[in-house]
């Protein structure tokens, strides 16, 4: 066993455990805290599924952002439609045998890593173009598309122009989930891509990366038009009201 | 007052390149010692304000869900720059919804997140300072809280919730809007906005059923608490006496009479209006919207009636519930409250009022639809009754009616300028850039419809147009009610 599988598995399971334990904290606290009025952009769906319905419209479809601005919400959409293709097509080596999504993602997942590209351009394109949206940038959301992009490149020279030992790679992915450690391939392209992911895994619980757990609670788009029919009422702001007048 | 440049009305609408600081120089004149007590807010900047400042931003995070994952999910697409009227108008930077939040924002993150905590220059984040508070209140008193750039976002972040959020946490530490604190003291010590007593009140009425009764020889009645009526109507309190308004309350006052139903006003809940909504104060929401459960209480009414006003429609169609509910004393056939808009749209279906529109020849109309009504409320049974309900009865009332372009109407609506706490003359330019969107979509079917008149059905928009359209080259008469219109259309003695 050497140094570097030794520092890279460790490393993957900090990262995990950060990943899960960072995001499990952020989703309990959106989960506990109250959201004591009725605030859906209106209009809203007036019934429970038609809530579930609109959440869904704007997690698959980006929705509001369509409306908003047709070239943010393509390159928006391109990066994360293909980033779904290629996290799927990924899952080949953590799965033995490889699980049916991850066969049916791989031949459109292998070319996905161009379009995240293509989309992360655009991206960055608009951030530094757009005087108003440059305005908006701290360093960090430049930074987080070169993060990204640097992860698209290494991991599409791995594909294509300087392949790696991929039986090995997944031998020791196998190893990290069975405990059973094998030998991580020692290429400086793979580590490279994998400290990049590493990075990623960690500092999304810290992030804006957190729009991702935070759509689902977002009270103008997961909330039911119903407050005529049905009371909305949390604890806190009961707990203030006054006594019974009549 | 001091001078400005009012922005000129182009061709279309464009999106300016941004001027930074270009409207640093804003901000409404600060609530003294009494206006602040009233609220139970601390009268002058207290000295422990940072300490105190952090603890009500951590408060608040742990009662309102919207707060924690409004700041945390932006990611800074900029989908929402473009969006607010106040941007357009006045090119501040500070004015995109994005900045505006960020102002928040790069607080909470200094002080209730790791990486702001630890690499404050890598995320944007600051501490609190003496400019970061001046740059709260200058500019979270330029948002009208419309919600537009919420349609907008692909979280859903609601500035107005920022700037509720932020306007509150400046209450607490004795930083208070004159405009917003005095008027909701107001309220709590007279029962409406203006501060007209129960007296001055019922001398008004008088004289508005005798204007009515020589103009149509029709005894219409304006009953003020009367004990037993069927419907309690709350109304914005310049209903009581300010054109366009008054012509709103007479419109509804003679569809009621029309329909034979039983109402009356109350001199408690003498106002519809509610700016414990636009301070963020929740407490303050509540006990004005408890004299509304008070009144309905103490007069034995069955339903529950808000006149025009768009901000009062929100806290009544979605809050009141909440806030003072549940009103299981009144007759639950109806909904808890009503529209007047939703009443007279009932009635007309129902044959029980019949509107002759050839009243209206002489108007050419288009409708504001104002931002309260359109994004935080809903009317009758669909959503988008908001939009239609309206639109039905003025249809039926005029034979000219025209919409302004797609995208500055519905859910695109722009804000009048002058929402959300803002009605006042300290921030008239403001108001008059704010409204540079709207009068460039009215100029637009003045053109091509030769439109004469806009209606509107909210107390603080009429106010506002009747303000800044003079400033566009319009006519401050063009704004109307659009109960107004449906009054000058009803045919009375229909059906009797």
């Amino acid at each position: 066993m050497n140094l570097i599988t030794v520092v890279f598995a460790l490393s993957f399971y900090l990262a995990s455990a950060v990943l899960g334990y960072g995001l499990l904290m952020k989703v309990r606290q959106y989960w506990r805290t109250p959201a004591p009025l009725k605030i859906p952009t209106t209009p809203a769906p007036t019934t429970r599924w038609g809530a579930i319905l609109r959440m869904m419209r704007e997690v698959v479809l980006f929705s509001s952002l369509f409306k908003a601005s047709k070239w943010t919400w393509i390159f928006g959409w391109l990066l994360h439609a293909a980033l779904l293709l290629v996290f799927l097509r990924h899952l080949r080596y953590v799965t033995e045998p490889v699980w049916a999504v991850a066969q049916i993602a791989q031949p459109l997942g292998i070319y996905a890593g161009f379009v995240m590209l293509l989309g992360l351009i655009g991206l960055a394109v608009r951030r530094l173009a757009v005087a108003r949206v440059r305005y908006i940038s701290a360093p960090s959301d430049h930074l987080m598309l070169a993060l990204l992009a640097a992860i698209v490149c290494s991991g599409l020279l791995l594909k294509f122009v300087l392949p790696t030992d991929v039986a090995g790679f997944k031998a020791f992915m196998l190893g990290l989930l069975r405990f059973d450690w094998q030998p991580i391939p020692t290429d400086a392209l793979l580590l490279t891509h994998l400290v990049l992911v590493l990075v990623l895994m960690i500092i999304f619980p810290f992030s804006k990366l957190l729009h991702a757990p935070g759509l689902f609670f977002s009270p103008t788009r997961n909330q039911v038009d119903n407050s005529r029919e049905r009371r909305h009422a949390v604890r806190w702001t009961e707990e203030l009201r006054r006594p019974p007048d009549g | 007052m001091a001078k400005f440049e009012v922005p000129k009305l182009g061709e279309f609408l464009r999106t300016p390149a941004i001027e930074v600081n270009a409207m640093a120089h804003s901000a409404p004149y600060k609530a003294n010692a009494e206006h602040q007590a009233k609220l139970g807010f601390p009268g002058e900047l207290v000295d422990d304000w940072h300490d105190v400042a952090i603890a009500k931003m951590g408060d608040l995070l742990s009662k309102y869900r919207s707060l924690p994952v409004f700041l945390d999910s932006c990611v800074k697409c900029g989908a929402c720059t473009d969006k607010c009227h106040y941007y357009l108008g006045t090119a501040d930077p500070k004015n995109m919804p994005v900045a505006r939040q960020d102002l928040l924002r790069k607080v909470y993150r200094r002080y209730f997140t790791v990486a702001g905590k630890y690499v404050p220059w890598l995320v944007g984040a600051e501490d609190l300072t003496q400019e970061v508070l001046d740059d709260w209140y200058t500019y979270f008193h330029q948002c009208s809280q419309c919600r537009r750039c919420s349609v907008y976002c692909p979280y859903g972040i609601d500035t107005a919730e920022i700037s509720m959020a932020g306007r509150e946490i400046l209450d607490t530490i004795g930083v208070g809007q004159k405009y917003s604190n005095e008027i909701i003291g107001k309220v709590f010590k007279i029962g409406n906005n203006l501060g007209l007593p129960q007296p001055a009140l019922a001398d008004t009425l008088e004289g508005l059923e005798e204007d009515v009764e020589e103009e149509t020889a029709i005894s219409v009645r304006f009953p003020l608490d009367q004990y037993g009526a069927d419907i309690l109507l709350v109304t914005p309190s310049a209903d009581f006496f300010a054109e366009p308004h008054v012509d709103g309350l007479i419109g509804y006052a003679k569809v009621l009479h029309e329909a034979g139903l039983s109402w009356t006003l109350s001199s408690v809940a003498s106002e519809a209006a509610n700016f414990g909504l636009f301070v963020g104060s929740y407490e303050n929401m509540r006990d004005v919207a408890l004299r509304i459960r008070e009144a309905a209480l103490e007069l034995g009414v069955k339903r529950i009636v808000f006149g025009e006003c768009g901000h009062a429609w929100r806290v009544a169609y979605s809050f009141l519930n909440t806030l003072a509910g549940p009103f299981d004393f009144l007759d639950q056939r109806y909904p808890v409250p009503q529209h007047i808009v939703e009443v007279t749209h009932d009635l007309m279906q129902r044959g029980a009022i019949r509107l002759d529109p050839s009243a209206n020849d002489e108007r050419r109309i288009t409708f504001h639809d104002s931002c309260n009504v359109a994004r935080a409320s809903r009317m009758g049974d669909l959503p988008g009754g908001q939009f239609q309900l309206p639109r039905d009865l003025l249809r039926a009332s005029c034979n000219h009616y025209f919409d302004m372009p797609a995208d500055t109407i519905g859910e695109a609506t722009f804000c009048c300028g002058g929402g959300g706490g803002l009605l006042t003359d300290d921030l008239v330019e403001l108001r008059v850039k704010g409204a540079l969107p709207r009068m460039q979509a009215l100029k637009d079917v003045v053109e091509r419809h030769q439109v004469t008149h806009m209606a509107a059905i909210c107390a603080i928009c009429k106010s506002q147009f009747a303000k800044v359209m003079p400033y566009y080259g319009f006519e401050m008469d063009q704004i109307l009610s659009v109960h107004q219109l449906v009054g000058d259309a009803l045919v009375m003695g229909h059906g009797r």
